[in-house]
């Protein structure tokens, strides 16, 4: 009975909209105090999340797409690392705040999390079955026939073929694209509100990586459940998300819907990344071209420029982008830009947008 | 799993056809069995009536193909100084050493595990520190020395334990125990001690290597994010992990325990197998000497081959190799 209410809390009107959205992370910071000095992996972050919806997260390695997911977890290993400011608000709560076991309840039940390496993020000496069960046992007090049953049946949904077998099989005894499926029954066994993908096909080969988008799509639709889609990829982006969320160096440079995105890039960092992503055939037949690379490295977060992250990268970097740090302004259509070339920049009203 | 079975029980064949190999150069060639069996003022004639009755004056090939037949059937031989079949000698023995190497390596087990996840959840705490300078320690003391300072102080100074012997004891069939009394596990106690000490700092810092590394695996990072409570990740998801080279040193140590707690037993004055090789190799006692070896191999090789099979138990990914 519990269970029950529990698996569809999507749809339950105790929970249906409290004037604001699903999750909305404000200010959030979390820092790496290591021996160099202090890594502020997220700085600053705002975004936020609405109900049934796909937002992408988008940016380069290190840029602390990973970093964010975990503090939403409350995962960031600690030490190193710490949440040093802002809130997470899920359902009321401030998930920054929330003592241990009550995050606990949270965890898995209702925000889930999957990772990149399907190969090792499953346990090799438990069966797949058992590690789904897990989730029925811990979260809805099943016991263990019935939680074994329930964990066959979410490996049908995922689209396994031969469910009660492969449940009995180890990790190691199935493929790449099958443990990720497998990984995906796990988080969604409990029916969470949210799922954080962390670049969920990286590691998978091109046409597995294809099955399991369309997989996460439709089960988004037989979930209700929003997902954040963490990657580097623009073409996973294009194929699943409402809404992007572009990351450099700790912080948010751009957030748009995609299909405004795609259209108008206007942070030039954004416009970079679209420049060298490759196009896939179906989308613009006929204009292949050279890709584009963003020149120059990812700054070492422990020596960031002063000014704009991005000024040594940015072919369109003025004299001030590199003293004053940008601040992340409202461009229209929901549309946020953190760049000089925009109005908006309190400190600087005088400044046009034409400087580039 | 059949086939693998199989395959070690044969590779532990040939170990031991090896063993009896070199056992019997030791018996044939080294030492003079005749010397030690007519005495040091036998005649010559006698002599060659020695030498005739243990077959010496065959080739050393049929020589070596009996004492592979007798070694089959139990028969080693009788000691030369006591008259005894060798075999029995020894084996009247085992329960004295089983006993103690089991209590030792209960011990260290226990002890050795509980430290070394505790260890490894808080590095950076003074007990952290203290742990593994004392495993460090336990490892670079060598045993004789940490008997000798449990006599010191539990014996001698605090005089609450027993500094040898094995105390009272209960026989039960052929087997003579000390578990059953109190004077007898408090006899226990010392001598298990000094031979669970090395073992105890090398699971020890076995586990806690292993745990530290367990986990930082993305599957640990999984079973926290489930929303598992500290004890399942740990106790269930890490250590699971943990103990298949734990439970497999483990099983190897102990049959180290009981071929060569020589040392500890000698110490302790402990009438187990340890103790009595020592004395046959002062008197040359070379049936004992031999048939001692022979056992020796034969319970490590056991051991290791059920060690291998409960670690392919353990392991999903080798059990069907
Ligand atoms: N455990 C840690 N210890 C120290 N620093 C860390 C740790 N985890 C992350 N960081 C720091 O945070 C930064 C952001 O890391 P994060 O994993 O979020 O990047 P990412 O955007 O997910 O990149 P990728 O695409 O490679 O996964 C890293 O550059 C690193 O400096
Ligand atoms: S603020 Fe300046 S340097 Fe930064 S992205 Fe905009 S134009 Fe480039
Ligand atoms: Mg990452």
């Amino acid at each position: 009975m519990i269970a029950t209410a529990n698996a569809h809390s999507g749809q339950n009107p105790r929970s249906l909209p409290k004037a604001g959205h699903l999750l909305e992370i404000k200010g959030l910071k979390t820092y790496f105090y290591l021996f160099e000095g202090v890594a502020r992996a997220v700085d600053d972050v705002s975004l936020h999340l609405d109900r049934s919806e796909v937002v992408g997260v988008v940016g380069e390695s290190g840029c602390g797409k990973s970093v964010t997911a975990q503090s939403i977890m409350r995962l960031v290993p600690e030490p190193p690392g710490r949440i040093v400011g802002g809130s997470i608000v899920f359902d009321g709560m401030d998930l920054v705040k929330l003592p241990a076991d009550r995050i606990r309840n949270i965890r898995g039940n209702r925000i889930a999390m999957i990772f990149q390496e399907p190969m090792t993020s499953l346990n090799p000496v438990f069966t797949i079955g058992d590690q789904i069960a897990e989730m029925f046992r811990q979260h809805m007090h099943l016991g263990r026939r019935e939680s074994l049953e329930r964990a066959v049946e979410m490996l049908a949904r995922v689209q396994i073929p031969e469910p009660a077998k492969r449940a009995r099989a180890y990790p190691h005894q199935l493929s790449g694209g099958m443990r990720q499926r497998a990984m995906i029954a796990m988080a969604l066994a409990c029916s969470p509100e949210i799922l954080i993908a962390d670049e969920p096909t990286t590691a998978l080969d091109v046409t597995v990586q294809a099955q399991i988008l369309d997989l996460m799509l439709q089960l988004r639709q037989d979930f209700h459940t929003a997902i954040i889609m963490i990657t580097h990829d623009l073409g996973v982006i294009a194929e699943m998300a409402q809404r992007v969320v572009v990351m450099y160096a700790g912080k948010v440079v751009e957030e748009a819907l995609t299909a405004d995105l795609f259209d108008r890039p206007l942070h030039p960092y954004t416009a970079g990344l679209l420049e060298s992503m490759p196009r896939l055939g179906s989308r613009r037949p006929g204009r292949s071209r050279k890709l584009k690379e963003i020149k120059g490295m990812v700054p070492g977060l422990l020596d960031l420029p002063p000014g704009c992250s991005f000024a040594p990268r940015c072919p369109r970097a003025m004299d001030i982008c590199r003293r004053r740090v940008p601040e992340l302004v409202p461009a229209g259509n929901g549309r946020r830009v953190r760049c000089r070339l925009f109005p908006g920049q309190g400190d600087t009203s005088a400044t046009t947008a034409d400087g580039g | 799993m059949a086939t693998y079975i199989a395959r070690r029980l044969l590779q532990g064949i040939v170990v031991l056809l090896a063993v009896s190999m070199i056992c019997f150069i030791i018996f044939r060639y080294m030492g003079d069995p005749v010397l030690a069996m007519a005495g040091k003022y036998a005649t010559q004639s006698e002599i060659e009536e020695v030498r005739h009755m243990l077959g010496l004056d065959q080739p050393s090939y049929v020589q070596y193909g009996r004492f592979l037949w007798n070694a089959l059937h139990g028969n080693f031989g009788k000691s030369y100084v006591t008259r005894i079949p060798a075999l029995g000698l020894i084996l009247e023995r085992f329960p004295a050493t089983f006993e103690l190497a089991t209590t030792a390596i209960c011990m260290s087990f226990l002890v050795g595990l509980t430290l070394g996840v505790l260890v490894a959840l808080r590095p950076h705490t003074w007990y952290n520190r203290l742990v593994m300078a004392g495993s460090l320690a336990g490892i670079s003391v060598p045993t004789f020395l940490t008997g000798i300072l449990l006599i010191m102080v539990f014996a001698v100074y605090l005089g609450i334990l027993p500094p040898f012997g094995r105390g009272k004891t209960v026989t039960i069939g052929f087997w003579r125990t000390g578990f059953l009394t109190i004077d007898g596990i408090k006899h226990l106690i010392l001598p298990a001690a000094t031979l669970a000490t090395y073992q105890l700092a090398v699971l020890l810092r076995l586990t806690r290597a292993g745990m530290r590394e367990v986990l930082a695996e993305e599957y640990i990072k999984t079973a926290w994010a489930k929303g598992l409570p500290p004890r399942k990740v740990i106790f269930k998801h890490a250590l699971r992990n943990v103990l298949i080279p734990v439970v497999t040193m483990t099983g190897l140590q102990f049959g180290e325990l009981i071929a060569f707690s020589i040392v500890t037993e000698t110490i302790f004055q402990w009438p187990g197998m340890g103790n009595l090789l020592l004395t046959s190799i002062y008197e040359t006692d070379q049936p004992v000497i031999v048939t001692y070896i022979m056992l020796a191999a034969f319970i490590i090789i056991t051991i290791n081959m059920v060690v291998d099979i409960l670690y392919a138990v353990l392991n999903p990914k080798i059990r069907y190799d």
